[in-house]
């Protein structure tokens, strides 16, 4: 240990390794690109971007060496996002259907979900 | 730093039970330097104003009648001959990611005490950070002169695109600026030998809002360019 020594240190292997990783990752979610619009792309979407978000805020940032105190103190207030999602979910459907019924507009754009 | 100069409680109790310890007992719950604290707590902060902005573009795009652009041939270029789907993007995508790289390892030779090293990696991660403006000037050149989107309309369909579109990656491409900014200055300070005394955990900090810039940049990639 020099002098330096101190707050978050890592072999630097694990850092060629995530940047790989992510390079990897972010060309599978450009090639989604070419695939057709429906539920397998928008999953694949999803799985790509979890995954980089993942490793970029637990290697990168170093949250996986982190006090749980911490983790949770920054990462559990977000999580009440969903409940805001799920209202603005139920708020442009009710949004779009009001248009197609008053404005006599065409349904909805290719990539939109629509469950009716 | 170590732990025992921060305070006399020892962070030794691990996982859930951890967390109670540590929150407990009137005393300071973080073992981290205030910096790299209230970096993440801005960093919250920062969440929540990107995930309302992707929030009110996912309500108005579930909420428009009118046809969404689609961002794979409005963001496509020629090159050599080829028509590139989506390919500026995905070239922006590659550029932060690598930044993100040469951010990472500039903090791993920060805490080495290798100052040259560390500030070479961060004007190298800055110079990559204003390319990607750069590139990203130039999508909003196009979109504007060419395409003639606008934040209140565009031709190709649903009004709301040039609005959310200019809204969220004008946001990003702010704190990437602001970003290439701080990461310049602090850059200097360390090779200028500032923080010698000091310790190095001002680089991890400006790291965590770097990162936290290409967290961001995932986001809008995914739901903005390829939903």
């Amino acid at each position: 240990m020099t002098e330096h020594a101190e707050g978050q240190q890592h072999p630097l292997g694990i850092y060629f390794w995530i940047w790989g990783l992510l390079f990897l990752l972010s060309g599978f979610s450009y090639a989604t690109d070419f695939m057709p619009h429906g539920y397998v792309r928008w999953g694949l979407i999803l799985l790509f971007m979890f995954l980089k978000a993942g490793f970029i805020i637990a290697i990168f940032m170093h949250m996986a060496w982190e006090r749980l105190a911490l983790v949770y103190a920054i990462f559990a207030p977000p999580t009440l996002l969903l409940v805001f999602i799920w209202l603005m979910v139920i708020e442009g459907e009710y949004t779009s259907s009001t248009r197609g019924f008053f404005f006599d507009e065409p349904p909805a754009p290719v990539g939109h979900i629509q469950e009716h | 730093m170590q732990q025992s100069a921060l305070t006399d409680y020892a962070f030794d109790k691990p996982g859930h039970s951890g967390i109670v310890s540590d929150w407990s007992s009137d005393k300071q719950a973080f073992p981290v330097p205030w910096g790299k604290a209230m970096m993440w707590i801005f960093l919250l902060c920062d969440i929540f104003i990107f995930a309302i902005f992707l929030i009110g573009y996912m309500t108005v795009r579930i909420s428009s009648n009118v046809p969404w652009p689609l961002p794979s041939e409005v963001f496509a270029l020629t090159i050599f001959g080829y028509n590139m789907p989506l390919i500026l993007i995905a070239l922006m995508t590659f550029i932060l990611i690598t930044s993100s790289g040469t951010m990472a390892l500039a903090v791993n030779f920060g805490y080495r005490g290798n100052r040259k090293v560390t500030a070479g990696l961060m004007v190298i991660t800055a110079l990559l950070g204003a390319s990607f403006v750069g590139m990203q000037a130039f999508e909003w050149t196009h979109l504007i002169v060419d395409l003639g989107v606008r934040p209140w309309e565009n031709p190709m369909g649903a009004a709301q695109f040039g609005a959310t579109f200019f809204m969220i990656t004008g946001f990003h491409g702010m704190h990437v600026t602001v970003g290439v900014i701080y990461l310049a200055i602090v850059a200097f300070k360390v090779w200028r030998g500032d923080y010698e005394s000091r310790g190095y955990e001002i680089v991890e900090i400006a790291g965590l809002y770097w990162h936290f810039v290409d967290l961001v940049w995932v986001f809008i990639f995914a739901f903005f360019y390829l939903w």
